[in-house]
């Protein structure tokens, strides 16, 4: 039988981190990996006005099904919609919200940043603070590969700034819950 | 055996036990309709593919089963797309099929080629592009458990050409296994439990039905709840006929044009009880202000509706039918005389009213007229507009499923072709299609239809000249500024751009002669008395008439809680 999405008592969030954003929720649904279904699930955003921060797609373990990790902001009575909403898409295989679970979550960017000879060495000693690597670089910049929480990466691109960032490309949030605690199949 | 892919559409439909489809064929639809050449199923070709997908709609409404319609790909698909969209807003089970381009041209702009699976994606309940023909018997069973089952809605299928032409062995799978869709159907003990427990304390509860009790088939449970809880009944648009009209517990319509009984029931009560009904703004208007004393159970099949609009007490999730059914034994006889009688006096203080006037044929004197001498057991289909809402106001029906009309999208043009396909569905019921001067010229072109397959109809159309709804908006809230209302030639002021005057402007067409046109009966009343008369000789006609009444064009629909506002705010009458 179809279970509702998981209801959680308010009080959740001090064992989760929310980024100090109270109305920014991780989400993450398993679908059918079928034609379309992004279009569905993207739809389905922009029909009913429900604003998203990220959407990362993905493979699983599992090969017909794929993992969509998505970020939106609003109030609990948004949240609860939207999670009610996606359920219903038939292709939607089963929705969970990471409000209440102890949960990692990553973000990858790839970070364009003007250097040359003269403060190339003070940026990679931020680089290893911040534990990012740089991948690629030429006569008067370098490409960063970044990957980290939200915070994180908002941390690494302020201290960044100041060097000039040319052109950033990030793969938005990918989540999973600690522990052997695992999303499955079954509703 | 080998079939292709087209006779696999058309024995999967037999097996689906389908009696009657409508559509039209094209191009990429050819495979397709020289399949249903041998179909042992009625194939009604419409003139419209909006028809097409009305009449489908009108036939599910009526019978309670899955109504098809077809169109061919590009602009057969796209005309298609209005009547989806009314079906998913009211959750009328519909499959629709479509030709589509060869799979190998799909995305290059070929001719007729439409992106027909995006468009429906946003007012279909789900739908399907068949690339391989192997998965099309699962897909079509699939279609029509998805139509039918949870909340139920219209499911469109793309079928592109070479998919129709292919070949292969015809297996029709026993079973249906979708592991993304399980809806729940069998309400949870608890919630049950709980709601009996808000029954069992309440001292002015109301029920509030809508279209899921209809579609679950729950007017039986609904009475029988009501009668031992001494409840009474209030209905939406969509649930016109869910309690026999003549019931001592039903309350009549709510909502914006709804009954002052019913809206004051609504604001007074202790304890609502919502079956199958989603808190729609033309129920509820101004939410801060909705039924504030009281508590609040929402019996309905689509999680996302409970807790949508208005919080709830008790949520209990399930089929509204099996709901009720379970709640039946755990609610004990009730009587509530304080409030029954608090009942009776808003009654009696602003009943449906209307003045009679010079003679002039009243809209509302048509359809009470209509109601006697039908006694409320004609299947009724509305257009919209004002007399949509005169009919939901003046035809309470007696029974379920025979009061049809398009209530979430609003669909001007719905009614016409909807009464066609339920007649198909109930060729034993009086049909009467109740329609606007408006709302009838957006698909009227379909009495085609009902003369070519001899489909006996009654179309009473009440001729105010105008959009008359939109004009009542214009006269209450835009200083009787009427633009773009009239529906009558532009005359003496057309060269300044200046709206038409009804009364002194012509109006076409002449629905007589268009009458005449389609070789069926007319009659024009343009005076009270000739009512009874016309509506007697045109309901004993076993072929389509069209009885047309000039009405007065100044007529308004009441009461009326002006959009967004509380029960306070109600107009009575315009006196
Ligand atoms: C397809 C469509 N277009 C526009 C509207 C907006 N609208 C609502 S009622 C109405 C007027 C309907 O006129 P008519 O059918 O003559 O009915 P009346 O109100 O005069 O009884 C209009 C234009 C609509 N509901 N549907
Ligand atoms: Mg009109």
């Amino acid at each position: 039988m179809k279970k509702l999405p998981t209801k959680t008592s308010d009080g959740a969030t001090d064992i989760v981190k929310t980024n100090g954003k109270k109305d920014r929720h991780t989400l993450s649904c398993l679908v059918e990996n079928k034609a379309g279904v992004l279009a569905r699930v993207s739809g389905l955003f922009s029909a009913r006005g429900y604003n998203i921060d990220s959407l990362a797609v993905g493979e699983t373990e599992i090969p017909d099904v794929s993992r969509m990790t998505i970020v939106v902001k609003g109030d609990e009575k948004i949240l609860e919609q939207v999670l009610k909403q996606l359920d219903k898409l038939v292709d939607v295989i089963k929705v969970s919200d990471y409000r209440a679970t102890p949960h990692i979550e990553r973000d990858l960017a790839l970070i364009k940043v003007k250097a040359n000879k003269s403060n190339r060495s003070e940026l990679m000693q931020i680089c290893d603070i911040f534990r990012t690597k740089i991948i690629d670089v030429a006569a008067d910049a370098v490409v960063i590969e970044a990957t980290g929480d939200e915070e994180k990466i908002q941390a690494f691109l302020e201290m960044l700034e100041p060097f000039g960032v040319m052109e950033m490309s990030r793969t938005g949030i990918v989540a999973i819950a600690r522990g052997k605690n695992v999303l499955s199949l079954k509703k | 055996m080998e079939l292709t892919g087209a006779q696999i559409v058309v024995g999967s439909l037999v097996r689906e036990g389908v009696k009657v489809a409508f559509g039209i064929p094209g191009g990429q639809a050819l495979p397709l309709y020289d399949a249903l050449y041998d179909a042992p199923f009625r194939l009604v070709l419409t003139r419209h593919e909006q028809g097409a997908s009305h009449m489908a709609d009108g036939y599910a409404r009526a019978s309670g089963k899955v109504g098809v319609c077809f169109a061919t790909s590009g602009p057969g698909a796209t005309n298609l797309i209005t009547g989806l969209a009314n079906a998913y807003m009211d959750s009328i089970p519909v499959v629709a099929i479509t030709g589509q381009v060869r799979t190998g041209v799909i995305g290059s702009d070929a001719f007729q080629e439409a992106d027909a699976t995006g468009c429906t994606r946003s007012v279909t309940k789900h739908n399907f592009l068949v690339k391989d023909v192997r998965d099309l018997a699962r897909i079509i069973r699939e279609a029509f458990h998805i139509a039918a089952t949870g909340r139920p809605g219209p499911v469109h299928i793309d079928v592109p050409v070479d998919v129709q032409r292919a070949k292969t062995p015809f297996v029709w799978p026993a079973t249906v296994r979708i592991r993304s869709y399980r809806p729940i159907s069998a309400p949870s003990d608890d919630d049950v439990r709980r709601a009996a427990e808000l029954i069992r304390r309440a001292q002015r509860p109301l029920l509030y039905v809508g279209g899921g009790v209809i579609s679950s088939g729950a007017s039986d449970a609904l009475r029988r709840v009501a009668e031992k809880t001494d409840t009474p009944v209030a209905n939406t648009l969509m649930a016109n006929g869910a309690i026999p009209f003549d019931h001592p517990l039903a309350l009549g319509p709510l909502g914006m044009h709804g009954k002052y009984v019913s809206n004051m029931a609504l604001q007074h009560c202790d304890l609502l009880i919502s079956c199958g009904a989603r808190f729609d703004d033309r129920v509820t208007g101004d939410l801060k202000k909705f039924s504030p004393k009281s508590k609040k159970i929402h019996f309905d099949i689509d999680p996302a509706c409970i807790n949508k609009n208005v919080p709830v007490d008790v949520g209990v999730l399930g089929d509204v039918r099996r709901s009720l059914e379970k709640l039946l034994p755990l609610v004990s006889r009730k009587s509530h005389p304080v409030w029954r009688r608090e009942i009776k006096a808003w009654d009696k203080k602003h009943p449906l009213s209307y003045r009679l006037g010079d003679g002039l044929v009243k809209p509302q004197h048509v359809i009470k007229t209509l109601h006697r001498l039908t006694r409320g057991e004609a299947l009724v289909v509305t257009g919209v507009g004002q007399h949509q809402m005169w009919s939901m106001q003046w035809y309470q029906a007696k029974r379920p499923r025979h009061f049809l009309s398009s209530g979430g999208l609003g669909t001007m043009g719905f009614g016409f072709p909807a009464a066609i396909g339920a007649k198909l569905a109930r060729p034993d019921r009086t049909v009467v299609s109740i329609e606007g001067d408006g709302s009838f010229q957006m698909t009227m072109t379909e009495m085609a239809i009902a003369v070519r397959e001899h489909i006996p109809i009654v179309v009473i159309l009440l001729n105010n000249y105008y959009l008359g709804m939109v004009r009542q908006w214009q006269q209450l809230f835009y200083n009787k500024r009427f633009s773009s209302t009239a529906l009558t030639v532009k005359g003496a002021n057309a060269a300044d751009g200046k709206e038409p005057t009804p009364g002194r402007d012509p109006y076409v067409p002449d629905f007589m002669k268009w009458a005449a046109a389609y070789g069926i009966e007319g009659y024009r009343l343009t005076r009270n008395e000739q009512v009874e008369g016309a509506l007697r000789k045109a309901l004993a006609a076993k072929s389509p008439v069209l009885v047309e009444a000039i009405i007065p064009r100044d007529e308004n629909v009441f009461p009326m809680i002006p959009a967004g506002m509380g029960v306070e705010n109600i107009i009575v009458d315009m006196a």
